[in-house]
């Protein structure tokens, strides 16, 4: 039951294609004809988007940075007529991929690196620091009430010093020690200052990942974070009271101050931004669980960001200027004047920018 | 993973999720498998090793002579900055990707907003690189971690929560790490477009050869259609045969003499899809062979 029949097409010329007049014009579907007609768009959505990719926005043309979301439209209309006519299932593949990538390239934040460290320093930072103030003083009052324990407790029992201060981190600061070489320990300089280079960056690097930690164990609904605002509370507690057993208050304050309002503050804000997203997850709200949880790490995570930048700022003053710098009231000018200085850039109400779309 | 087919390949179900553009287009996004992500992380981590190797003795040598101290500060930072921007700026830049990432032709993105925008701010990136931290390197410190500074109950404990943080891709269905949960990202395939040739466009002359009769395109709907494309773009010889045969068959045609079934099936595929879309163009939608409308 053969039905070929060679008589029904005609006798077209063989080599028939574009310049054939009833060639493939006559014989092709409507799909072909429609892909020969767009195609060149998707080719030079493709290689626009090539170009973009590989060098970046500063290699599109004026005419390009034109023509990319008129491109961008045509390939989207495309897409939809191919989704509702074409049969051919890699011109849709194709094309979704195709315009995919030109979403992600037209949408995605593309604001340059400059820009955006100014827009955090000037506007990000303290927005972030502000919208979470609840949970950072919350994560204060943990590391407050903390030491303020510790701190009584060992000046009652110097033996509780042990249950709050990690014996690596005490070193020779224990009561074991003699008053006087812990008094040593407040104003000795290195016997080689610079060793002081090394100091700051271990403590940066070792600072930056005790933050995080208590930002990312947030998640656990914030649980790990109380406990960990509250262990290190215990911790500078039991050195303060140990030190102040000895008559030493003043001095230890100097000494911890210098660089603590720095680094305890930085290390407040980090267990607030790691409350604020145990909160968001455990109380989501009208919310669902992930969005709420999405919502509270992004303006967390802009926090934390701070918080890295104030503890290399931590790691630099105890590396260095609290080693130079031996003077009780100079220390505590210093300290005391930093802590103003991140709760004013912090916490002073920013005139409002009505340009800026929330 | 296989290598990459010349086009580019509908996503299947299970990997498909939708994104819906301003303009109101669902765009479909596929989802990256496991497969691909772990070994993207496995490279990125080698890349970080082997920089952190080849960094030291180049502070070794170089730095030594000079100054020591400084030298080994400098080192200290470096690694610190290395392993936490590393992941950070290469998802900031313009592919969203490290280099691990684009071997394996995955990038992040943000998941879909209510608002309609899924934009990736540098934020989310900073997010969900933040809580890589717990995720692996503080498992992976306590494997490092010398067990008489650790007792065996605290790293078991570290190994359990490790365990628990590493399979939590495998158990929700965006497949999210922790850290993509909470910056609002997922991790998608990215693989660059590729327009096939066009199955329909033939030669005059095998057009000529195969006439079909309205019976015989009638016989299938889309979803053979769809099985047919993909058995000729793949071009494997003995499904070929058999496919050929099978409709050969169905729809009782007879093979010419010189016929192969390459060019059978591209004719068929042709004369059928031609079917299928002038159907179409009615409003009649023939999902497969057993819609008889």
């Amino acid at each position: 039951m053969t039905t070929h029949d060679p008589l029904s097409l005609g006798n077209a010329p063989l080599s028939g294609q574009e310049n054939n007049p009833i060639g493939i014009e006559s014989y092709a579907l409507k799909s072909e004809r429609f892909r020969e007609k767009r195609q060149a768009d998707w080719t030079a959505l493709e290689t626009l988007l090539n170009k973009l990719e590989s060098k970046g926005a500063r290699a599109l043309s004026k005419d390009d940075l034109i023509n990319l979301p008129r491109l961008y439209r045509s390939t989207l209309s495309s897409l939809s007529v191919a989704r509702a006519t074409s049969l051919d299932q890699n011109v849709t593949a194709y094309l979704e991929n195709l315009c995919t990538r030109a979403y992600y390239k037209l949408y995605g934040t593309q604001m340059g690196l400059g820009k955006r460290i100014i827009s955090f320093i000037s506007k990000d930072w303290p927005e972030a620091a502000q919208r979470l103030w609840k949970d950072t003083a919350l994560s204060a009052f943990l590391i407050f009430v903390s030491t303020l324990a510790a701190f009584y407790m060992v000046q009652a029992d110097s033996d509780w010093f042990y249950a709050f201060v990690d014996a690596g981190l005490a070193g020779d600061r224990t009561p074991a020690a003699s008053t006087e070489a812990l008094r040593a320990t407040i104003y000795d300089k290195p016997e080689n200052a610079d060793g002081l280079g090394i100091f700051a960056s271990y403590l940066f690097s070792n600072n930056s990942r005790v933050a995080i930690f208590a930002f990312a164990l947030g998640f656990a609904f914030g649980i790990p974070t109380i406990l960990f605002m509250l262990s290190t509370g215990f911790m500078v507690g039991g050195f303060l009271g140990l030190f102040a057993s000895r008559d030493l208050g003043f001095e230890i304050g100097g000494w911890l101050i210098i660089h603590g309002s720095t680094e305890i503050f930085a290390i407040i804000l980090a267990g607030g931004a790691g409350l604020h997203i145990g909160r968001a997850i455990a109380f989501p709200g009208i919310l669902s669980r992930l969005q709420s949880a999405s919502l509270a790490g992004r303006t967390s995570a802009l926090l934390m960001v701070g918080v890295v930048i104030m503890l290399f700022f931590a790691g630099l003053l105890e590396g260095f200027a609290r080693q130079l710098i031996t003077s009780d009231i100079l220390r505590y000018v210093i300290g005391i004047s930093l802590l103003f200085f991140w709760l004013a850039y912090l916490y002073i109400p920013r005139a409002e920018d009505k340009s800026r779309v929330k | 993973m296989s290598s990459a087919p010349p086009y580019t390949t509908p996503i299947p179900p299970s990997d498909r999720r939708t994104l819906i553009t301003p303009e109101g287009v669902d765009l479909q996004i596929q989802l990256a498998d496991v497969g691909a992500r772990i070994g993207a992380v496995t490279i990125d981590l080698l890349i970080i090793s082997i920089t952190l190797i080849l960094s030291l003795f180049v502070f070794i040598w170089g730095g030594f002579a000079v100054n020591g101290e400084l030298a080994i500060s400098l080192f200290i930072l470096f690694a610190l900055f290395l392993r936490s921007f590393y992941f950070l700026i290469f998802e900031m830049g313009p592919k969203a990707a490290t280099p691990g990432k684009r071997l394996m032709k995955i990038r992040v993105a943000a998941r879909n907003t209510a608002m309609g925008r899924a934009q990736l701010s540098a934020n989310a990136v900073f997010a969900r690189n933040a809580l890589r931290e717990i995720e692996l390197f503080l498992p992976l410190s306590f494997l490092i971690l010398k067990s008489n500074d650790v007792d065996g109950m605290i790293a078991l404990l570290g190994l359990i929560w490790s365990g628990i943080f590493l399979l939590f891709p495998l158990f929700n269905k965006d497949r999210l790490r922790a850290g993509d949960m909470i910056a609002g990202t997922w991790v998608v395939r990215a693989p660059k477009p590729i327009l096939g040739r066009d199955l329909a466009k033939q030669s005059q002359e095998s057009l000529e050869s195969f006439t079909f009769t309205p019976a015989q395109v009638e016989a299938y709907g889309i979803h053979e259609l769809h099985v047919l494309e993909t058995v000729l773009r793949t071009q494997k010889i003995k499904t070929m045969n058999d496919v050929a045969e099978r409709i050969r068959q169905k729809i009782g045609w007879t093979q010419m003499a010189g016929e192969t079934d390459t060019a059978f099936l591209n004719a068929y595929y042709r004369a059928l899809r031609e079917r299928l879309e002038a159907r179409l163009l009615m409003g009649v939608k023939r999902k497969d062979k057993f819609d008889t409308r």
